[in-house]
């Protein structure tokens, strides 16, 4: 099952619609083996097309890096059909190369740039294997500091 | 002549776990022959035949001091002591 909050599902939902329709890509990364994706990083999608997404080689790499610093992973991999269902393409499959990641597919084929709800499935990729997984998305990241902020 | 070599986490099957290997070669090509020594395997998963020619496989990076060596001679990019060197599957997809 993926856990992911709000705000982290709705800005993977607008990043979606922001590129529409070229595909959007990106990760979201959490500690190492915490399985809890906290980290929000939107991707330039390199390929520009509305059928394939790639990372550019220079900006996987700093990302890489810089989730080793902070002793972080990819606990999501993200990215959009635009045009089809949110259901991992032979290409995700023969590509995924992250077997500990959720594999996010949102589909922006309904309402495109708009607004309107989208498709957001999440599957586990291993060895060319597709397991769909439940999403539970949860209020916020932390409410009680939220609701301190919002006390006047 | 040590070069350090960062694992990515799908290939550390071929690495007992490990993240980072040692190797040694004057060209990527000879550190990935001299892995392959280490770590079979591994060289199968970096490189593929294509048309009579090894090549690195279009979805691997591989970047020699944080350069992608695809600009820095690809195979054949020169290695010295103490470079480090880093395997990234690319992300992507369709």
């Amino acid at each position: 099952m993926l856990t992911i909050a709000q705000e982290i599902f709705d800005a993977i939902v607008a990043h979606a619609k922001r590129d529409h329709p070229d595909e959007a890509c990106g990760v979201v990364a959490g500690p190492e083996g915490s399985d809890r994706p906290e980290r929000f990083v939107p991707m330039v999608n390199a390929a520009g097309s509305p059928t394939f997404y790639e990372f550019d080689s220079t900006e996987l790499l700093h990302l890489y890096k810089d989730m080793d610093a902070r002793d972080e992973e990819p606990v999501v991999v993200y990215h959009s059909h635009t045009a089809t269902e949110a259901y991992p393409s032979r290409t995700d499959i023969g590509l995924a190369s992250e077997p500990n990641a959720h594999y996010v597919l949102v589909s922006t084929r309904a309402h495109g740039n708009s607004e309107g709800p989208v498709e957001f499935r999440s599957y586990r990729i291993t060895d060319g294997a597709v397991t769909e997984e439940k999403v539970t998305i949860v209020p916020l990241t932390n409410p009680q500091q939220t609701e301190e902020a919002s006390t006047p | 002549m040590a070069i350090e070599v960062r694992i990515p986490t799908i290939l550390r099957t071929y690495t007992d776990g490990a993240k980072a290997v040692e190797g040694a070669g004057g060209t990527l090509s000879a550190l990935i022959d001299d892995l392959e020594g280490n770590h079979p395997g591994l060289k199968e998963r970096l490189v593929e035949d294509r048309s009579g020619s090894i090549d690195l496989r279009r979805f691997v990076n591989v970047y020699i001091n944080d350069e992608d060596v695809r600009f820095i001679g690809g195979l054949e990019a020169e290695l010295s002591d103490g470079d480090q060197v880093v395997v990234l599957p690319a992300v992507a997809g369709g």
